[in-house]
């Protein structure tokens, strides 16, 4: 934490707490980290709402857990068990589903396979002998901790994803809104969809490890559910979800630093407050809007 | 094994939440409302921890915070069954919500030590007193016969809702009933196994016994048992294997019960049994109507 003589905590002047903000390396590396965090969950996390996909995301979340857990185990870096695990995971996922639609006992399957994973990972924290502390900021994030290198990391592994999301993303598209009509036309689907999984993987192991492995998902699906909330054309809707995704991470970040409580905390009640918001002026402002489009049209 | 009496205690509590837990899972993977048990087990995390940082019996952030959740899932929900964006953007906030009581609690008391929040996480099965054992079969009995007494309406209102609505049946009602019953058993078993496994005991044995047969009595039976079986064999495996926490133990037997259904079974991934059963038989009257 910040020495207490040199951090003044929060004053009523904004110039002088934007800047106090940026004084800590930790913290601009924390920034550094959230931003590039935040695009690619908006991205991927558009693609996952509209797939129908927020249980397998949710569940690649989790696996998340058991993957930092059997590296702290293992004595390698954190970063090998969150991508070899969602890696390994996105695999599983893509074997037990088909693309058609979700029914009953593709979801058993995908809760199973959750809680394996999870209760693995309580193995390995066990074994490990590791303080709580670890266990927490394990499953809940942390943005302290955060490193140059590991800021280098997460800028080229989200450059590799969304460089496979933007090669794929027409077809991806296509599949997406109309699996039959994709296949009939010869685009892969089933491949489309691995793929996507393994995409999914990658963001998720990156997000984790700011967010924890339990919060991932306030990233992943919430901006994008306020995306697809205002608007259905593709493109603007990415760029919403991304523009949502790091107005929360660099509020949140902002008053997490500001305050005692949790960083996760902040993100999700965040996201959460916009999401709600946006669906309260949707159903308030449909009313007001076919009074205006009336008046402009008589005008 | 059976000379402590924290394991009995474990073994008669843990009886009791598995066949809830079979019971109520096997409606749960027939309506296909994994998502919404999953979602109620991090609302039990939350609730437990609201209670504990304020310092009330956290039993009763449990039971008033999963039951509350299942009854606004419930009435948010068209026809009970509420879109998964919806519940993802619900339960990701309530994790953070859960994280923030985390931090309240564990910066608040200088005494209290960071188990709490593992315990809610990851449940406690051994260490479950005597007044414990009474109240978890009470409420386990009280969801079994909720659940047996709805169990041939809610069989029709999840197999073919248009029809039931047709007949009469109060589906959206029965809906909302069975949601709640979820969120006891939820509740109850996130104490057993805590709020991130009781998934696996929910989905896993249920969907074990939707690979094995389509009958659905003996379906439900079926889940009740084997989720039983994973209970009993678990906590022998973490007796006999120290290091191996009871709760992890319970989870990988049901799903190696799991693994081996779909081993042995493995058809299309997509359709239930019992859902496919019925569209054979009811082919002809759901075409003509």
């Amino acid at each position: 934490m910040p020495d207490a003589a040199v951090f003044q905590g929060l004053s009523w002047n904004p110039v002088e707490d934007l800047r106090a903000l940026f004084v800590y390396p930790f913290m601009v590396d924390a920034l550094a980290a959230g931003t590039i965090v935040a695009v690619l969950a908006g991205v991927v996390g558009w693609f996952m709402t509209l797939r129908r996909q927020t249980f397998a995301g949710h569940t690649l979340a989790l696996i998340a857990f058991p993957g930092a857990a059997a590296a702290a185990l293992a004595g390698v870096p954190a970063g090998v068990g969150y991508f070899g695990f969602c890696g390994l995971g996105a695999l599983g996922l893509a074997g037990i589903g088909g693309t058609g639609r979700r029914q009953g006992a593709e979801t058993a399957a995908i809760g199973t396979l959750q809680a394996f994973a999870l209760g693995l990972g309580f193995l390995f924290v066990r074994l490990y002998h590791g303080l709580l502390t670890d266990l927490d900021s394990l499953l809940f994030g942390t943005f302290l901790g955060i490193t140059r290198g590991q800021v280098g990391v997460l800028l080229a592994v989200a450059a590799v994803a969304l460089a496979l999301v933007a090669v794929a993303a027409r077809p991806l598209l296509f599949s997406s809104l109309d699996p039959a009509a994709a296949r009939a036309a010869g685009v892969p689907v089933r491949v489309l969809n691995a793929g996507f999984l393994l995409v999914l993987g990658l963001t998720v192991a990156e997000t984790s490890q700011i967010t924890g492995a339990l919060l991932v998902f306030a990233l992943l699906v919430t901006p994008a559910a306020t995306a697809h909330e205002l608007t259905s054309r593709p493109w603007l809707g990415i760029c919403l979800s991304v523009a949502a995704a790091l107005a929360v991470t660099w509020l949140g970040l902002a008053l997490a630093y500001f305050s005692i409580y949790p960083v996760g905390f902040y993100v999700t009640s965040l996201s959460f407050a916009l999401y709600v918001g946006v669906r309260v002026a949707k159903s308030l402002g449909v009313r007001r809007r076919a009074a205006l489009a009336v008046a402009t049209a008589r005008s | 094994m059976l000379a402590h009496e924290f394991m009995r205690n474990a073994l008669v509590a843990g009886s009791f939440v598995g066949v809830a837990c079979g019971l109520v899972g096997y409606f749960v993977v027939l309506r296909a409302q994994v998502f919404a048990g999953d979602a109620l087990g991090h609302v039990a995390f939350t609730g437990a921890l609201a209670a504990v940082a304020a310092g009330v019996d956290l039993r009763v952030g449990l039971f008033v915070a999963t039951i509350g959740a299942a009854l606004a899932l419930g009435a948010l929900g068209n026809r009970a069954r509420v879109d998964d964006v919806v519940i993802g953007s619900f339960f990701a906030w309530t994790l953070g919500l859960g994280v923030l009581f985390l931090s309240i609690f564990t910066t608040g008391s200088s005494a209290g030590d960071g188990t709490a929040g593992v315990h809610a996480l990851f449940g406690s099965i051994l260490g479950l007193g005597t007044r414990d054992v009474v109240v978890a079969a009470v409420l386990a009995l009280l969801a079994c016969a909720v659940l047996l007494v709805i169990a041939r309406p809610l069989l029709f209102a999840s197999l073919d809702p248009l029809v039931a609505a047709a007949r009469g049946l109060p589906v959206r009602l029965l809906g909302v009933v069975f949601l709640a019953v979820l969120g006891l058993v939820a509740a109850e078993a996130s104490q057993a196994v805590g709020a991130l496994l009781l998934l696996g005991l929910i989905a896993a044995p249920a969907g074990a016994a939707h690979r094995l047969t389509s009958s659905p009595y003996r379906g439900l039976a079926l889940s009740a048992s084997l989720s039983l079986v994973s209970v009993w064999l678990g906590l022998a495996l973490a007796y006999a294997v120290p290091t191996l926490p009871p709760s992890t133990a319970i989870v990988a037997v049901a799903a190696a019960i799991y693994l081996a259904a779909f081993v042995t079974r493995r058809r299309d991934a997509g359709a239930t049994l019992v859902g496919r059963r019925w569209a054979r038989q009811h082919e002809p009257s759901s075409s003509g109507a």
